[in-house]
C-alpha cells in the first residue's frame, strides 16, 4: 500500500521533476553569478519556495530594496497563489497534521497536481497530496543545489525545456475540460486572461485577470449553478 | 544583514498569501456554499490563466516565436485529448517545442 502511494506520487510529479530541476538549476546559477552562495540558494528554496518570486528577490537584494517594497513586490508576484488556496479550502479542510505543509507548499505546479483531487484507491488523499508537495520541493531545492555548485559550467542546450511546465498545465486543463459539460469557467479564464494581457501587458495583467475571473464567476453564479444541476439530472 | 530581512519578508509574505484563504474561509464547521462554488468553477479558469501566464512573453508579432509555441500547445493538448496520458503529452510537447526553437525556427 505504502509503495503504491510513493510510486504513484513520483509518477505524477515526474513532469515537475524535469521542470523544477532545470528551473532550479537556472536559479542556482543566477544566484552564484550574483555572488549569493549555496546557503542563500538553499534558504530561499526551503523558506520562500516560490519560483518566480525567488528570481525577483535576487534583484531586490542587489538593490537593497526597502522592506516595504519587498512586501508589495511579493504580494504582486504571488497573489495568484491566493486563488489556489481559495479553491482548495474544502479539500484541505480535514488534512490535519499535513495541512500546514500542504498550504506552505502550494506552488503553481503543486496546485496543478493536487487540484484534480484523485488519489489512487485505498490511499490517504491528504498523505498523497503531502508526498507530492514534498517531492516537488525536493526537486526544486535539488535543482538549486546543482546549479549553485556547477555554476555555468553546464553546456547542454536546455532552451525551451521550461515548456514542460506549460505542458503540465495544458494536460490538466484538457482533463478538466473533459470532466465537465460546463465550459464557461474555462472559456472565461482563457478569454479574460488574454484580454487582460492585451490591455495591461505582460508584467501587470495577472491581478486584473484574477479580479475579472472571480467577479465574473460570482455574477454568473445563478446561471452556472443551475446549469450544473441540469447536467446532473441528465446524467 | 538587510538581505536576511529581505529573505524573511519575502518568505513570510508568500506564506501569508497561501494561508490567507484558509484563515478567512476554512474555519467554520461547514465550508460556505459560495466558497464551495468557487472551488468548483475556479480551477479550470485558473488553469487557463496559468497557461496564458506561461506564454505571456511570446511575441505574437514574431512568427518564429508564435509558431513553435502554437504548435507545441496543439500537440500537447491534442495528444492529451486523444490518449489521456499526461506524461506522454508533456514529454512529446516539450521535445517538440525544444526542437522547434533550437533547430527549426532559429
Amino acid at each position: 500500500m505504502k509503495n503504491t502511494l510513493y510510486k504513484e506520487a513520483f509518477k505524477r510529479t515526474l513532469p515537475v521533476l524535469s521542470g523544477y530541476i532545470v528551473l532550479g538549476m537556472g536559479y542556482g546559477i543566477l544566484m552564484a553569478k550574483n555572488n549569493f552562495d549555496l546557503v542563500w540558494t538553499l534558504s530561499y528554496g526551503l523558506l520562500t519556495y516560490a519560483g518566480s518570486m525567488q528570481f525577483v528577490a535576487i534583484n531586490l537584494m542587489k538593490s537593497s530594496a526597502h522592506l516595504l517594497t519587498v512586501f508589495i513586490t511579493t504580494l504582486m508576484v504571488n497573489l495568484r497563489h491566493f486563488l489556489y488556496g481559495l479553491s482548495m479550502v474544502d479539500h484541505y479542510k480535514d488534512a490535519g497534521r499535513y495541512k500546514p505543509y500542504l498550504i506552505f507548499g502550494l506552488t503553481d505546479e503543486t496546485y496543478s497536481l493536487v487540484v484534480t483531487w484523485d488519489s489512487p484507491e485505498g490511499v490517504d488523499p491528504y498523505k498523497f497530496a503531502f508526498v507530492m508537495t514534498l517531492f516537488n520541493q525536493i526537486y526544486w531545492v535539488t535543482g538549486g543545489i546543482i546549479g549553485a555548485i556547477l555554476g555555468s559550467a553546464l553546456t547542454f542546450n536546455t532552451a525551451g525545456i521550461d515548456f514542460a511546465m506549460t505542458a503540465l498545465f495544458i494536460t490538466v486543463a484538457v482533463e478538466q475540460w473533459c470532466a465537465t459539460k460546463n465550459h464557461l469557467p474555462a472559456l472565461l479564464g482563457l478569454l479574460g486572461t488574454v484580454i487582460c494581457l492585451a490591455l495591461f501587458g505582460g508584467s501587470q495583467f495577472l491581478i486584473p485577470a484574477m479580479v475579472l475571473m472571480v467577479s465574473a464567476l460570482t455574477l454568473l453564479r445563478p446561471y452556472v449553478d443551475s446549469k450544473d444541476e441540469e447536467g446532473e439530472q441528465h446524467a | 544583514m538587510h538581505n536576511i530581512l529581505i529573505l524573511i519578508v519575502a518568505s513570510a509574505t508568500t506564506l501569508l498569501i497561501r494561508a490567507l484563504p484558509f484563515m478567512l474561509f476554512g474555519n467554520g464547521e461547514k465550508t460556505s456554499p459560495y466558497i464551495l462554488y468557487l472551488g468548483d468553477v475556479l480551477p479550470s479558469a485558473i488553469m487557463m490563466m496559468l497557461i496564458v501566464y506561461c506564454l505571456k512573453d511570446t511575441n505574437i508579432m514574431v512568427l518564429s516565436e508564435t509558431l513553435p509555441a502554437l504548435i507545441a500547445v496543439m500537440v500537447t493538448a491534442g495528444l492529451q485529448f486523444v490518449k489521456h496520458n499526461t506524461l506522454l503529452s508533456i514529454v512529446t510537447g516539450t521535445i517538440c517545442y525544444m526542437v522547434l526553437i533550437q533547430l527549426v525556427f532559429i
